[in-house]
């Protein structure tokens, strides 16, 4: 029993973090009808941007790891990514936007490949070491609280959970109740529309990906928290999960990529905990192509047809 | 219409096995044979471009965006290489027996990876653009994950101590039956069915067209001829890794169809002999003493220079060198 | 009285909550010109999809030549002699003029992948036959000079012409044009009226035609059907169609409500 929440705590923590980038795909997708290949590679920037600048943002705090120094990271490399984020959308993806979808897809996987290989080259390709930015402990539960005694959970889980839940309202509250969430909606509803109202598209896209990157940044923060070895290759498993978390959730529906990703989580946490850690990948792999075949607008989308 | 064709197809063969003859050193006078490292390219150029033509049916002809094709290579190269290690020699061990039998497990491992195109290929018929593409990355990646835990053939380790039976006759011979068949193919009035099917699947099924066929056939097609590529290749090195069958090497060959302008069997070869020499080149580059050392480093990663390559090639110029395709207006 | 060609019957087309089409019954019989008409959004264009196959009818009944054609993939009909043209032009857009006929005689191939392979004196005649054939179907049409040139080169009333030519193409003995009027001027329209009358006797085939221009409609049509909303809402011959206040009141209503 206990070890079965404690694969669950497990696959929630991780789930949350594949959420997250999910997150970032979603609302692409809804709002350019594409994938963006090379956002699993935006968290791997995340985590090294947390890596080169973390140091000097912690010491603005205090002189080890703390929590608001830990807060002040996850927003820089949340800025950083929104960043990036937006500067690829207006090289690369901007100009193509009148072309067949295939042309961009391309150049999708090629921003993911130059992001992949030039991070390897300038950062190089061996696992790097996050600093510490929080001091972690696993707490376990005591006797006391009876059945669940015995579950162990440790402080960056815990950070894991309440940072994503705190960004995930935050996004509801935008894309809700401000002019440029309902900006986001009604250009993902309705292109054509959207621009007759009035809305200016290229900002509205632009604002899509800087939230999307910025979570893929938060994502990447939080990962290499909880896991300290980053290498310049870590966006592209990651990525890919991510994606077929979207997937599973309905592509363009942000609670489904929320749910996907949590879902996804789960489903790789039994798999090690109970089926053989070899098989993860494979299964999740597995999945996307059961989702595909038959349900294809995942669990919470709703068909598109074309007309005809 | 048709003799036109077969008489290149057989000028080609001919002239593939006389220069085959000659740079292995067996023409009198002597002459001798061709440095091992040019011969090592032009083998390379010519397993390119079965692997692009045959790629360039699926993307470019037919329209499905298919991101795996290595994955169809490794196919034909293990099983190949597994039936020439296990009965090269069941038919006598004269050069002629082993051959033939080097010619019947090609064969084979051809079917093998065409099977594999079958079992792709399905999944196609319901999947279009980004998600095709990425189901066929992960088909990509579960036949390396297959291979990885087969231990009959070597899994982690790889397979080697094949014989080396390719010769240059027999990669340009395949070669030049590659593009033969995917070109008459294409320019028949059956083969137009391919390119209706690109260009709106509606409407061709509206005319009558199986569409469900030609998606397949297709795929069964283009992996057919990796599977080709790979045996060519496993009996050339004599060493093969799954490692070397991966999402980067399946990058590799669709950059040359990109770069060769989908779509343009032509385009697509030549862009294979200068995507084959281009590392090379890169390797030299790398090796030039008096150039800055960060330009150097750059030069030794070739796949900056690629993923480069394919940003400003489909911001530039997406039809490719020789592209017919029209790429630069959406549909409306 | 024999049997009709095409028949609908009771047929309804419902995507999640929103009925398209509802109970719509029609028949046409061998070599009638049959017009169908109604105010946009009518759901003239989903029977049409529902009788090419590319929609299953959610309830009813459709047969063609005596035979059902409901859940059968589109390219099978058109084998049965149903074609069709499409409200946007669907033509092969990288491909040339004779090219786009040609890929419509793909379905009466004799040979199959190993004669276009093999290339051998079968294959030879073969194409060469549909050479023949595609270029005298252009030249009744007037397209013969384009036929090496781009489809997307030429202008627009060409390609609605090469959409019909590549339709007739299939061998059809039914021929559904979906707004073939569509963005021509008048002149034009006189044309292709006068096109869509010479193919029905030419090819002896019937014809369904969907158009909103009245001109055409009523000029050409031997019976009208007129749909509103999804249901038939009157059926006749084009004078009885003119002065029927039902659909006098469905248009009327529509600009009504437009102004």
């Amino acid at each position: 029993m206990i070890e079965f929440l404690q694969q669950l705590t497990n696959g929630i923590s991780q789930g949350a973090i594949y959420a997250l980038i999910a997150l970032g795909y979603t609302m692409v997708f809804g709002v350019l009808r594409f994938i963006n290949f090379a956002h699993g590679d935006v968290y791997m920037l995340g985590a090294f941007v947390g890596f080169y600048l973390g140091p000097k943002a912690l010491k603005m705090f205090s002189d080890g790891p703390s929590y608001p120094g830990a807060i002040a990271v996850l927003l820089l490399a949340m800025a950083i990514c929104a960043l990036i984020g937006i500067v690829i959308e207006r090289l690369c993806y901007r100009p193509l936007r009148e072309r067949p979808k295939l042309t961009v897809l391309i150049t999708a996987i090629g921003v993911s490949l130059f992001l992949e290989n030039a991070g390897q080259f300038v950062f190089g390709a061996d696992p790097k070491s996050f600093p510490d930015v929080i001091t972690d402990r696993a707490l376990e539960i005591p006797e006391s609280w009876g059945k669940i005694s015995g579950l162990t959970i440790t402080i960056s889980q815990v950070l894991v959970f309440g940072v994503t839940l705190v960004l995930m309202l935050a996004l509801s509250h935008i894309v809700r109740k401000t002019k440029l969430g309902m900006a986001m909606r009604a250009l993902s509803f309705n292109p054509v529309a959207a621009q007759l109202m009035g809305i200016n598209i290229d900002v509205v896209i632009s604002f899509t990906f800087g939230l999307g990157s910025a979570l893929a940044g938060a994502a990447g923060i939080l990962t290499s928290i909880q896991q300290p070895s980053i290498d310049p290759l870590m966006g592209v498993n990651a990525g890919l999960k991510a994606f077929v978390a979207a997937v599973l959730g309905g592509i363009g529906n942000l609670q489904g990529a929320a749910l996907g990703g949590i879902l996804i989580g789960l489903v790789e946490a039994l798999v090690v905990g109970y089926v053989n850690p070899t098989y993860r990948d494979p299964i999740v792999f597995g999945v996307l192509i059961l989702i595909l075949l038959f349900k294809p607008t995942g669990l919470l989308g709703a068909s598109e047809r074309e007309k005809v | 219409m048709g003799g036109r064709s077969k008489l290149v197809l057989i000028l080609v063969l001919v002239a593939s096995a006389i220069a085959s003859h000659i740079l292995s050193g067996g023409a009198e006078p002597h002459i001798p044979a061709l440095n091992p490292y040019y011969y090592d390219v032009l083998i390379g150029i010519g397993i390119n471009i079965i692997l692009a033509s045959g790629l360039n049916l699926v993307n470019g002809y037919t329209g499905q965006f298919s991101l795996g094709h290595a994955g169809f290579m490794a196919a034909g190269a293990y099983a190949s290489s597994w039936l020439t290690l296990s009965y090269g020699y069941v038919l006598g061990v004269g050069s002629w027996a082993t051959t033939t039998a080097f010619l019947i497990a090609l064969m084979l491992g051809g079917i093998v990876a065409a099977l594999a195109g079958l079992i792709v290929g399905v999944p196609s018929l319901r999947l279009k653009g980004d998600y095709l593409a990425i189901v066929t990355l992960g088909f990509n990646e579960i036949i390396k994950g297959v291979i990885q835990n087969a231990d009959a053939v070597g899994a982690q380790r790889g397979l080697g101590g094949m014989v080396q039976h390719t010769t240059f006759f027999w990669t340009f011979a395949f070669a030049a039956i590659t593009v033969y068949v995917v070109v008459s193919l294409v320019n028949s009035t059956y083969g137009r069915g391919f390119l209706a099917v690109r260009d709106d699947e509606i409407a061709a099924e509206a005319m009558g067209i199986n569409t469900t066929k030609y998606k397949v056939l297709a795929f069964v097609l283009g992996a057919f001829f990796a599977g080709i590529a790979g045996g060519l290749y496993a009996h050339y090195k004599q060493f093969i890794h799954p490692e070397g069958f991966n999402f980067m090497k399946s990058v590799d060959v669709v950059v040359m169809v990109i770069l060769g302008g989908m779509g343009s069997t032509a385009g697509v070869c030549v862009a294979a002999v200068l995507l084959t020499i281009l590392p090379e080149l890169l390797r030299y580059v790398a090796h030039i003493e008096s150039l800055p050392e960060w330009l150097r480093h750059v030069a030794e990663n070739r796949m900056i220079i690629y993923s480069l390559l394919l940003i400003i090639l489909m911001l530039t110029r997406p039809q490719g060198l020789f592209g017919a395709v029209n790429l630069k207006k959406k549909r409306a | 009285m024999s049997a009709p060609l095409l028949e609908l019957n009771e047929v309804t087309m419902q995507f999640g909550g929103l009925k398209c089409v509802s109970e719509l019954s029609l028949k046409i019989d061998e070599g009638e010109l049959v017009g169908l008409i109604g105010p946009n959004g009518a759901g003239k264009t989903t029977a049409f999809n529902m009788i090419t196959g590319v929609y299953r009818p959610t309830l009813g009944a459709i047969t063609f030549a005596g035979k059902s054609v409901v859940g059968h993939r589109p390219y099978k009909i058109t084998a049965r002699g149903i074609a069709r043209t499409f409200q946007n032009i669907r033509l092969f857009s990288s491909l040339t003029v004779f090219d786009n006929v040609r890929t419509a005689c793909n379905m009466h191939l004799r040979h199959g992948i190993l004669y276009a392979l093999t290339r051998g004196p079968k294959f030879a005649e073969e194409e060469t036959e549909i050479e023949k054939r595609v270029v005298e179907l252009l030249d009744i049409f007037g397209l013969a000079g384009e036929r090496d040139s781009l489809c997307k080169s030429l202008p627009y009333g060409d390609q609605r012409r090469l959409e019909i030519v590549r339709a007739l193409a299939t061998r059809p003995k039914l021929l559904l044009l979906d707004e073939p009027a569509a963005g021509m001027n008048p002149t034009e329209k006189v044309e292709l009226m006068k096109l869509i009358r010479f193919t029905q006797e030419k090819f002896g085939c019937a014809v369904l035609l969907v158009e909103h221009d009245m001109k055409v409609v009523m000029g050409i049509c031997q019976r009208i059907n007129v749909l509103d909303y999804g249901r038939k809402i009157a059926e006749g011959t084009p004078a009885e169609i003119r002065a029927n206040p039902k659909v006098i009141a469905a248009y009327l209503g529509k600009e009504e409500h437009d102004a």
